[in-house]
């Protein structure tokens, strides 16, 4: 996993005014760029489309028991063979993308946006509700963030929304800090200095002026840490402690394989790993490709 | 730099507080206090009634004011007293005993793989960039940052169990006991978790390494007519020393929070397997002192990751 849990500043990058052309415009340039990016974007969105539409493809019920078909190996019936109860392991797989995909963004959208209202009222504000913040953010960065996870998905009730703020919560931390670092360098502009000179309220500075500039660091924290949420709910979910089942989760389906028999059903063990493993990479390497396009220096403080 | 120690030093104790609160915080206040969630986790076989739950929170002194609480249990764990397990009242400290030194071992193997696999893959692929070689070792790396070591070590095992009927061993064989048999038991998780590890420190080490031969001292080095072997040991690597050091330091957190799944999937009996299972019982007490202990480890160890920092690079010590 990339650990970036060691950070420190990072360099504004001054977003222009007419920002949904010039998007347009980048979006272009990047897959032009970045080949092995624009392949991985698309693999993401083919990923995406597996998870939105698995109740479409799916061949069978994930959840459905079929003891007469229990524990088959991979065949032209069942691609990917059946658990122990006869459930298609294909099927599961598929809805279990959707369960993953669906808590690693939403636990880093969580997480980097209240990341980043936070670091830029901090990085704003200053004074003593920085230095408060900064303990604190201190403080959540003091867990190793898998072990933040366990503890907070074990103290709520067990479920998808669980996973998801266990997860989003130990994205805070990373997110406040980039975005502190670069407020605090985009507070000294002069479109900031010019702002306050004509009484623009301070709420209204860090919506129209500071946080804008916020948004290309952000977005490329929030890709790299896309690999880290789906590597954090599968091993979650794996431990017990994260999706409870009968619900497949890519994590769920490998808790317990060893555990089942003498013989332990190889196919449990690694197509679940496979799907985590292609989704951690492509998102990986989305995030690499997003970094090195949107900010190359930032390359060499994340590590 | 025995002020720069001290200084460090004291700016660790008001996270550790912080830490005991925001456990406190997250057993305690958040909705269902251990009793609840104890009772909530049987399906009919836990059911109790509202005296029965009074009576059990009483016992584990849950009725008394939250700060009262909180006091005690700080109180109780500076006495070096970690409380018992909910369910086979054996003291937590005494398992902590037991099983603290498998997962020490298996940590420190693992960050030792990591060095020797991971910095001279790094070297290797940086001073060759663009070869086959090169082009390989990447390849690896981004696959092995990828792939989860808890399935890593959950394949390896299924492979051994199939291959040679081979099980993991299920009780702890201490290193003084039976070195073989200790090693047998943690070889496989420090390799796994030391696998991923390496993969981001060569990833490092190759872009450091990469910068360095660019800088003008190296030029000199060359000019001078200096051996290649003697420019990158003397004067690449010593100079991208820091960064290594930097980059294990920060996946320390990533280590004990993966050294948990790894041991799961291996089935080692190390202190992260002591770790899922309270949290799969909901044994609040050993959860609450084993995150609190995990937390404690990391402040430490990223205390002293920052003193080596400056001893390393003596400029940090007057910032």
């Amino acid at each position: 996993m990339v650990q970036a849990e060691s950070l420190t500043a990072a360099r504004p990058i001054i977003v222009r005014p007419h920002a949904g052309r010039a998007m347009l415009g980048a979006l272009g340039r990047f897959f032009k760029s970045s080949p092995l990016g624009t392949a991985a974007a698309a693999l993401l969105v083919v990923l995406l489309f597996v998870a939105l539409f698995a109740a479409q493809i799916a061949p069978y019920d994930p959840l459905r028991n079929d003891y007469a078909a229990a524990r088959q190996p991979p065949s032209v019936q069942h691609i990917l063979g059946t658990d122990n109860l006869g459930r298609d392991v294909f099927s599961r797989i598929l809805y279990g993308m959707r369960v993953s995909l669906l808590v690693s963004i939403a636990s880093v959208a969580l997480g980097v946006s209240v990341g980043m209202v936070w670091g830029v009222t901090s990085g704003y504000i200053g004074k003593t509700y920085d230095i408060l913040s900064q303990r604190l953010i201190e403080v959540l960065t003091s867990f190793p963030t898998l072990i933040l996870a366990m503890l907070l998905s074990v103290s709520l009730r067990p479920g998808l929304g669980t996973v998801i703020v266990a997860v989003g919560v130990t994205q805070i931390p990373l997110a406040t800090r980039i975005t502190r670092s670069v407020v605090l360098s985009v507070k000294e502009t002069q479109f900031v200095e010019a702002a306050q000179c004509v009484g623009a309220p301070p709420w209204r500075i860090m919506l129209r002026h500071v946080a804008p500039q916020c948004i290309a660091p952000v977005l490329v924290i929030a890709t790299l840490n896309l690999g880290g949420a789906i590597f954090a709910e599968a091993a979650l979910s794996f431990l017990g402690v994260g999706i409870p089942p009968p619900t497949p989760s890519l994590g769920n389906m490998l808790g317990g394989v060893l555990a089942q028999s003498f013989k332990p059903p190889w196919w449990l063990a690694v197509f679940p790993g496979v799907a985590i493993a292609l989704t951690v990479l492509t998102a990986n390497l989305l995030g690499d490709a997003l970094r090195d396009f949107l900010d190359p220096k930032l390359n060499k403080r994340l590590g | 730099m025995q002020r720069y120690i001290l200084r460090r030093f004291l700016t660790a104790v008001p996270t550790v507080f912080g830490i005991t609160v925001l456990i406190f915080v997250a057993m305690r206040v958040l909705p269902g206090d251990p009793v609840a969630l104890i009772a909530s986790e049987g399906q009919g076989q836990y059911v109790l009634s509202a005296s029965e739950l009074a009576s059990a929170r009483a016992s584990l002194g849950l009725d008394k004011p939250l700060p009262q609480q909180y006091i005690g249990w700080i109180g109780d764990v500076l006495h070096g007293d970690l409380g018992h397990s909910f369910w086979n009242k054996e003291p937590i400290s005494a398992t902590i005993g037991r099983r603290g030194t498998i997962s020490l071992e298996i940590a420190v193997l693992a960050v030792l793989f990591s060095w020797l696999i991971g910095v001279p893959v790094g070297i290797l692929s940086a001073t060759r960039r663009n070869s086959w070689l090169d082009n390989i070792v990447r390849l690896f790396m981004t696959l092995f940052l990828a792939i989860p070591s808890f399935w890593v070590g959950l394949s390896a095992v299924l492979f051994l169990v199939l291959v040679f009927t081979w099980r993991p061993p299920l009780t702890i064989t201490q290193l003084w006991q039976d070195p073989a048999q200790n090693l047998a038991m943690v070889i496989g998780p420090s390799l796994a978790l030391g696998l991923g590890l390496a993969a981001g420190l060569a990833r490092m080490t190759r872009s450091t390494v990469l910068e360095a031969m660019n800088e003008d001292y190296v030029r000199t080095a060359r000019a001078k007519g200096l051996r290649e072997r003697l420019v990158v040991s003397r004067h690449i690597f010593r100079n991208a020393l820091l960064p290594i050091v930097t980059t294990t330091g920060a996946t320390m957190g990533g280590l004990i929070g993966g050294a948990v799944a790894t041991e799961t999937a291996f089935g080692v009996p190390g202190l992260g397997n002591f770790l899922v299972q309270a949290l799969n019982k909901r044994d609040w007490m050993v959860i609450q002192n084993l995150v609190l202990i995990y937390g404690v480890i990391f402040v430490v160890i990223n205390l002293l990751v920052d003193l080596s920092y400056a001893w390393i690079d003596p400029r940090i010590r007057y910032q």
